[in-house]
């Protein structure tokens, strides 16, 4: 028994379909040109403004992919392919662990693609930055996977979409991925502090200045990973004693 | 071929319970089945065989009871891989053809069977470049078959496994069964058919109503289950003195009314007026599977302990 075959068949699965793949990589470019393209030479929160909104729609399509894995769960849940699973050898632990690797291949491509689209419109950064740049991004992508884990797991089929949209959109909302932003300080600034997508959008501007995140965001970003590890644990444990 | 496991004893289910609200799914069932033996699960829609076969499975907590599978809880019985299961509903793995889906599940089990030959066997082969999405209800059905056999485990448990498939096809299944079974598997299938459970396996567990109402060899299920009743206002006799009568298989009561199920009716009807020249209103009639369905258990909470006792001294187990 091997859990290499079951990552490569969830791998196979994920980019066969293709529609939804297309969809999450094209959307975040899409709106990058639209929104970008007329304001090359604009400054937004210290930086330009196609730096800014490069790394918000690389966070956006980013998000995307991070919780697709919850609609792949709850689609096997209604099908009932899930309890057929449960009825082998395979461990859950296994099973989550094929979905994180999915969520962050679709996601990696993503923000290439938004990084190589920035540079179209004169985003130029040093190798660190990039690097430094897509490294934030991927860790703390982290939360949001656990996140849709914990949807799939816990919300009908029917009311999944909407669920994982209104989740992604809400996140973006407060994290200033719409390329403007709630609050520049008091009560409302301080709660889109305490937010992932907050810290995943401020990326851009860390990357540029170098150093990462200050000490809030990583302890931000970690407190949300636990929390949705907690919540994606006690959302299979629940699914799993419903049969 | 059969691994050690089978040796650990087979499977047994003990004072099972499982309800869900008010309804009481499972009411206490207990079934021994020896390694090796295949044995059907029969009983009408909503007479507990689901349940049962998911707290099997471990898919299900019971409420009260347990469960061991050749002597392991069921977790961890499948974790061993002793268990392959078709179940009774479910939509296929998205996105992959069958021929990947099988060898998905191969890579479960630690001594799977060569993909190639399971998918001959269930007649897989012919669409095993399929997306599992673009099968028919039979296809899709051999492909669960097919899943189900792949990690060579020596207890399949099926539920309703030829739900959708045509005529044609059922044959062709249950001949592949029947090759699978000949190597020593122990096989548990549920069905509402008489007919499969007749044709196919050695013993016939007749659930209703969340019990086991008989447990036998298939020809003596068969012959109680198309019996002939005798219907005869009695009051006042004890269940057991009827029960045993010559030629009578089982006694119940409703009320004054008491049901001999006979497995000679003639003889039953002599021994009867003989013994009690008092019935009346007397009825002599064939029974149906499902109208013996009915008649065991017809919901009498006072009589049915009394059936119950009836039909476990009825059984040969």
């Amino acid at each position: 028994m091997t859990a290499v075959t079951h990552f490569r068949y969830e791998i196979v699965r994920t980019f066969r379909n293709r529609v939804f793949y297309a969809v999450t990589l094209a959307l975040p470019l899409v709106l990058f040109y639209a929104v970008a393209s007329g304001q090359r030479s604009a400054t937004f929160d210290g930086i330009t403004f196609p730096l800014y909104f490069m790394t918000a729609m690389a966070v956006y399509g980013a998000m995307f992919a991070a919780v697709s894995p919850g609609a792949r769960i709850a689609r096997d849940r209604a099908g009932g392919w899930t309890r057929q699973q449960r009825i082998t050898p395979l461990r859950a632990g296994t099973d989550i662990a094929a979905k994180v690797i999915t969520a962050y291949l679709i996601a990696l491509p993503s923000v290439v693609l938004v990084f190589l689209a920035g540079a179209s419109l004169g985003v130029r950064l040093n190798a660190t930055q990039w690097l430094e740049l897509g490294g934030l991004l991927l860790v703390g992508l982290t939360p949001f996977i656990a996140l849709g884990i914990t949807l799939g797991y816990l919300v009908a089929t029917d009311a999944l979409t909407p669920a994982i949209g209104g989740v992604v959109i809400l996140f973006s909302l407060v994290g200033g991925v719409y390329g403007f932003q709630l609050a520049h300080s008091g009560p409302l600034f301080d709660v889109m502090k305490a937010i992932p997508s907050y810290w995943l959008v401020q990326a851009g501007k860390t990357a540029f200045g170098g150093g990462g995140w200050p000490a809030q965001g990583w302890i931000v970003i970690a407190a949300w990973t636990a929390a949705g590890v907690v919540a994606a644990t006690f959302a299979y444990r629940r699914s799993a004693a419903r049969g | 071929m059969v691994h050690h496991s089978a040796e650990a004893g087979g499977i047994v289910l003990s004072g099972l319970s499982k309800s869900y609200g008010q309804v009481r799914a499972v009411r206490s069932i207990d079934l021994t089945i020896a390694p090796g033996e295949t044995v059907a699960l029969l009983g009408p829609n909503g007479a507990g065989k689901t349940t049962t076969i998911d707290m099997m499975l471990g898919l299900t907590h019971p409420d009260a009871g347990t469960v061991s599978v050749f002597g392991r809880p069921p977790a961890a019985a499948v974790r061993a891989g002793w268990v392959g299961g078709m179940l009774q509903t479910g939509s296929l793995l998205e996105h992959l053809k069958v021929r990947e889906l099988v060898s998905l599940m191969a890579s479960y089990y630690p001594h799977p069977l060569a993909v190639a030959d399971v998918l001959r066997l269930t007649g897989a082969d012919e669409f095993a470049g399929q997306l599992t999405t673009k099968l028919s209800g039979g296809q899709a059905q051999r492909v669960r078959f097919a899943s189900a056999l792949i990690g060579d485990p020596d207890l399949l448990v099926l539920d309703e496994p030829t739900a959708g498939i045509d005529v044609a096809g059922r044959h062709e299944f249950w001949q592949a069964m029947r090759e699978v079974a000949g190597r020593g598997k122990t096989v548990l299938f549920a069905t509402h058919y008489l007919e499969e459970a007749d044709a196919y396996a050695d013993r016939i567990v007749l659930i209703a109503h969340g019990q086991v109402i008989a447990d036998g060899p298939a020809t003596e299920i068969k012959a109680r289950a198309g019996a002939r009743m005798i219907r005869a206002t009695l009051p006042g006799v004890q269940l057991a003195v009827l029960g045993a009568l010559p030629g009578v298989v089982s006694a119940d009561r409703h009320g004054d009314a008491v049901l001999l199920s006979c497995s000679d009716a003639d003889t039953a009807l002599r021994a009867l007026l003989g013994a009690f020249p008092a019935a009346r209103d007397i009825e002599v009639r064939g029974g149906s599977l499902e109208e013996a369905f009915l008649e065991l258990t017809a919901d009498d909470e006072m009589d049915s302990a009394a059936t119950a006792g009836a039909m476990a001294q009825g059984g040969t187990r």
